[in-house]
């Protein structure tokens, strides 16, 4: 079999793997047996070694955040009705189905301000590529400039859904401007061209900081490019002027802090919501509201059929699926709350950020660069932050997330790190952080 | 004016330089209710037998091509409101969009209505 598709032994089928990361023999002190029972101790022993965000003050966000998420979404999702179905390939049976992904799509359009969101992406890094992808459809035209603010592991799933394509990516890079720390609108409309199809940004961005968008969105109108605007914590947009106020045109986003839960980095939940003018060319499928034959509600598989049944070849995307059981979680986490409820959490977050903030700006060595900002902030320090993260992380304190773990090697953000406060951050977590980061840097 | 018509059951009228296209009565009950149809903007250069449109019915998405090479000049506005007009309109409301013609010559190829109708019948 080797002759035949011309390798000469089995490691040649492993070289495109980096050789760093390719194993040259056995595992050093890995056992070649050992029982059921006595793996099971072991790794239960190593796992135990792991702080684990539900035990100990928790402050990372960057993308991923510990929101409360109520007993009752679960119990919802695991009625057999939705845990079972698959996303529907023959919908119109699937009701239920359709009823959830109609009113889940419903609320993204008004929390985003949009006029239409699909039934939902795989997560919010993909969901912007796909917008990438859509806003050239659109434009004919290839460049998207990407914001610094934008989360860098998004940008790099762009860099990599783009490496064969013949896409031009310009990304920029980040500063710790004080007062609007990773904020380039400047920068980003003096970059669009004739050439550019679409500028993306973050809001709130990844160092937290808020800004009106209205003025980028007039220059990429202006210039015939969209703007592609990426949450990637939704529940920012209870308490902040939501994109499509703004002029956005696609709106994407991370869905995980309604519903989900930190998940282990996954399962998560893209949104994406656009205008209706460009519906036709947005990715996914749509489900819509209608009558039958005998003039009762029913719902339906609006848009699916470009990528599924008949235009295969003419797909807008490689998406033929959603992340139905997170969208459900979303959507029920989301009447759960409630406008009011949503509005009430989004406050909440922010003022407990907003305490925490000015606590640990207090302490010698420590700033906080940000203007306006939502439910997290940057810290500023005198030193390398990724040492201080490990050393809270030695006092039983997940503090927060270096930058430079972010953007490998940018000396620029070398001694920032982000800190992210949710409801289900404590007082006694505040003492916890603040004296561990006042002894750390003492 | 001419009409003539393509084996890919487009039909097109030609005044002197410009012409308007759009595809047939039998195109149209061949795809069953149209439910969009994406045209081409104006200032756009088709080529002859190249993707110029797509119409999208319940039952299937069809490239529509241009039967010449030409400039776009307008597309058929009613059509994003009103797509059934392809079914009810296919010869006359129902048109896709107008351009003005590259190369007049390209024409030779295509059929008259006589040639169409035993094309269709041999089918």
């Amino acid at each position: 079999m080797l002759a035949t598709i011309g390798a000469a032994s089995i490691d040649d089928l492993f070289i495109d793997v980096p050789e760093a990361a390719r194993l040259d023999g056995p595992i050093a002190g890995l056992p070649n047996h050992a029982s059921e029972m006595a793996v099971e101790r072991k790794l239960g022993a190593m796992a135990a070694k792991n702080l684990t965000a539900g035990t100990v003050p928790f402050f990372l966000g960057a993308g991923a955040y510990k929101h409360h998420v109520p007993a009752t979404v679960d119990m919802v999702i695991q009625r057999g009705e939705f845990l079972t179905a698959y996303t529907p390939y023959q919908p119109e049976i699937a009701q239920g189905t359709l009823q959830v992904l109609f009113e889940f799509q419903s609320q993204v359009a008004r929390l985003t301000g949009m006029d239409v969101a699909n039934a939902s992406m795989y997560d919010g890094s993909t969901a912007m590529t796909e917008a990438v992808f859509m806003a050239r459809r659109i434009t004919r035209r290839k460049k998207a400039i990407v914001s610094a603010g934008v989360h860098p592991h998004y940008t790099r799933v762009l860099e990599t859904l783009t490496r064969f394509t013949d896409d031009e990516v310009v990304a920029g890079t980040p500063s710790l401007t004080a007062g609007a720390p990773g904020h380039d609108m400047d920068a980003l409309i003096a970059a669009i061209d004739g050439a550019t199809s679409c500028v993306i940004v973050q809001n709130p961005n990844l160092f937290g900081h808020i800004a009106d968008l209205t003025p980028l969105a007039d220059a990429c109108h202006a210039a015939g490019a969209l703007l592609i605007v990426v949450v990637t914590e939704v529940v920012s947009l209870g308490a902040i002027m939501p994109p499509g106020a703004m002029g956005a045109d696609i709106v994407v986003g991370e869905g995980q802090s309604l519903g989900a839960g930190l998940n282990f980095g996954g399962p998560y939940l893209g949104l994406f919501a656009t205008r209706d003018k460009y519906v036709r060319q947005m990715p996914g499928r749509l489900c819509g509201e209608t009558v039958d034959a005998s003039g009762k509600r029913g719902f339906v598989l609006t848009l699916s059929t470009r990528e599924q049944h008949i235009r295969r070849e003419k797909a807008t995307s490689n998406i033929c699926t959603n992340s139905g059981l997170i969208a459900l979680a979303f959507s029920v986490h989301m009447s759960l709350l409630g406008e009011k409820g949503l509005a009430h959490l989004a406050a909440l977050n922010h003022a407990r950020a907003v305490q925490l903030a000015d606590r640990l700006a207090r302490i010698p060595g420590v700033s906080v660069p940000n203007g306006p900002f939502f439910n997290e902030f940057t810290l500023l320090l005198d030193r390398p932050a990724r040492a201080v993260v490990r050393k809270l992380a030695d006092k039983g304190v997940l503090g927060g997330v270096s930058l430079e773990r972010l953007w490998p090697g940018v000396k620029a953000v070398e001694n920032a790190m982000l800190v992210a406060v949710t409801e289900t951050a404590t007082d006694e977590d505040f003492d916890a952080l603040e004296d561990a980061l006042d002894e750390v840097l003492g | 004016m001419t009409r003539l018509y393509t084996k890919e059951h487009e039909w097109i009228d030609v005044d002197g330089t410009t012409a308007t296209v759009g595809i047939t009565d039998y195109a149209q009950g061949q795809l069953g209710d149209v439910v969009f149809v994406e045209l081409p903007e104006a200032g756009r250069a088709v080529t002859k037998g190249g993707e110029a449109a797509v119409v999208e019915s319940v039952k299937a998405a069809s490239d529509v091509y241009a039967p010449v090479s030409g400039t776009v000049t307008e597309a058929n506005a009613a059509l994003a409101d009103d797509p059934a007009l392809v079914n009810s309109a296919p010869e006359a409301e129902g048109w896709f969009f107008k351009l003005t013609l590259a190369d007049a010559g390209e024409l030779d190829g295509l059929m008259d209505k006589a040639a169409y109708e035993a094309f269709l019948a041999s089918l």
